[in-house]
């Protein structure tokens, strides 16, 4: 039988950790991804740009690198903030960048520029006459957005969108290098302290494995959902 | 008694793209029960024309009242552009526009299609709304197809699909932008009747058409665009049946 030294409920609560930030940051790459999808279809030069700048920088930039800038880095703001505040009106509140908040900025931030890509390509593949139908019957631009292009894009947007959510899970184990005890921090721990690195690096395959297999059920239900009415049944 | 303000009324529309000036000027007054179509041969800007009427284009110049309302403009970097995008909002909710293309909303049934504006826009009960969308439904003789999505049906039931649609906006004035244009001659018999019924029950209707037959029997004034100027207007008898102008008279000729 499986042997796990006592590291059994401590690899349970990593994976709980990976979990969470995996959805969470899911959550906000979604929120950014649609921000700067229609930030590159807004007629604004400035919005654009600034889209552009994002998804350029993030996806040139490896993730590591990325996590450590926005961690380490963002400490240091924090820092120079509080500091600031001490010397100027002695407030002295200081403040520890949350490494679970910290990785769930980063992994959110990083994937929200490949989702503003995923939504790019969908929003445009949306038949523009039902926009127009939309419009034409008085909806106002957020009623349109939410009852038609919405629904619509998402049909186009979900292979992609599904495909991000199997990297950005993966992405989640990056974040043992910032101190974060998910379950792979928690399996390297356990491996070094026991020099049996497979006891708890299959294990950590396949909790993996299985969170890949129960989300890829979740987003054929919802491919399902969202083909409703385009032929084929 | 107030006299009731004239459904719509357009004056002086002047549209263009780039540096093709499409629409040179273009008014249209509809009275209650007023069936005008305009035809043209195909860049003439009649398209064009009529959507600006429920600003799917913003014209550069002219003005647009609808129920007696004046639609204000203001000037923009972009062009000029409505200045409360609520009351184009409320504008276009009293017209309805049908458009060559059906533009059924791919992702709904039939009656969902039917009931969503009212519903959404208007605030009707669902209950309501279901009720008046299957009424509809059996006037445009598609009551077995409220269940189905436009992609099962034929071209034909999606276009009487998308005139209930229209007609649940319960419209001041309807709007068809070439309704036939995208059907098999087979299919084009059942929605001019359903066209026809409309008119013949006193709809108010601004109608961008190729059937010649259509505006002969049914409007009340025909409008002949060529290069986005009116070359002639008037009731059907005389514009179709006399027509003055050399252009008029070609585009009239038997073509084969």
């Amino acid at each position: 039988m499986l042997d796990l030294h006592g590291y059994g409920p401590r690899l349970l609560e990593g994976a709980g950790v990976t979990i969470q930030l995996a959805v969470l940051s899911l959550a906000l790459a979604i929120v950014l991804g649609l921000l700067t999808a229609s930030a590159k279809m807004s007629r604004s030069w400035l919005l654009h740009r600034v889209a552009t700048l994002y998804t350029t920088l993030i996806r040139g930039v490896p993730d590591l690198v990325l996590m450590m800038l926005l961690f380490f880095g963002g400490q240091m703001a924090l820092n120079l903030v509080t500091d600031a505040l001490y010397d100027r009106f002695g407030v002295d509140w200081y403040v520890n960048l949350n490494a679970f908040a910290a990785g769930v900025l980063t992994i959110g931030f990083i994937f929200g520029a490949y989702m503003g890509e995923t939504f790019r390509g969908a929003f445009m593949a949306v038949d523009h006459g039902q926009i127009e139908a939309g419009k034409a019957y008085g909806m106002s631009p957020w009623l349109v957005f939410r009852r038609i292009r919405f629904p619509l894009m998402m049909r186009h947007a979900l292979p992609g969108l599904s495909n991000n959510w199997m990297v950005l899970l993966k992405t989640t184990a990056l974040v043992s290098v910032i101190g974060l005890s998910d379950m792979v921090r928690i399996a390297a721990e356990a491996s070094r302290a026991t020099h049996e690195p497979f006891t708890f690096l299959i294990p950590v395959a396949l909790i993996y494995l299985l969170i890949a297999s129960v989300s890829e059920w979740v987003f054929l239900r919802l491919q399902k959902r969202y083909s409703v009415g385009f032929g084929g049944h | 008694m107030a006299a009731t303000p004239l459904p719509l009324e357009v004056r002086n529309i002047k549209k263009r793209f780039g540096d093709t000036e499409v629409l040179k000027g273009l008014s249209l007054k509809a009275h209650k029960g007023d069936v005008i179509t305009l035809i043209g041969a195909s860049g003439s800007g009649k398209s064009t024309f009529l959507r600006c009427m429920n600003l799917l284009e913003q014209p550069d110049e002219g003005d647009l009242i609808v129920h007696g309302e004046e639609i204000r403009f203001k000037q923009t970097r972009h062009g000029r552009e409505p200045a409360d995008w609520k009351q184009v909002v409320r504008m276009r909710a009293r017209l309805s526009m049908v458009f060559q293309g059906f533009n059924l909303w791919s992702h709904m049934t039939l009656l969902e299609n039917i009931i969503e504006a009212p519903v959404h826009v208007l605030g009707k009960p669902k209950k309501e709304a279901i009720e008046q969308a299957r009424a509809l439904l059996e006037r445009v003789g598609l009551s077995e197809r409220a269940d189905a999505y436009p992609a099962q049906m034929s071209g034909g039931q999606q276009q009487r699909g998308a005139i209930a649609r229209a007609l649940a906006m319960d419209p001041e004035v309807m709007l068809f932008d070439e309704p036939t244009s995208a059907l098999d001659p087979e299919l084009v018999g059942d929605v001019l009747k359903v066209m026809r019924d409309l008119a013949a029950e006193g709809r108010t209707m601004v109608v961008v058409t190729h059937e010649m037959g259509f505006a002969r029997d049914v409007s009340s004034q025909v409008i002949y665009l060529h290069q986005g100027l009116v070359e002639e207007a008037g009731p059907p008898d005389q514009v179709l049946g006399n027509p003055q102008s050399p252009r008029l008279k070609q585009f009239l000729a038997p073509k084969y």
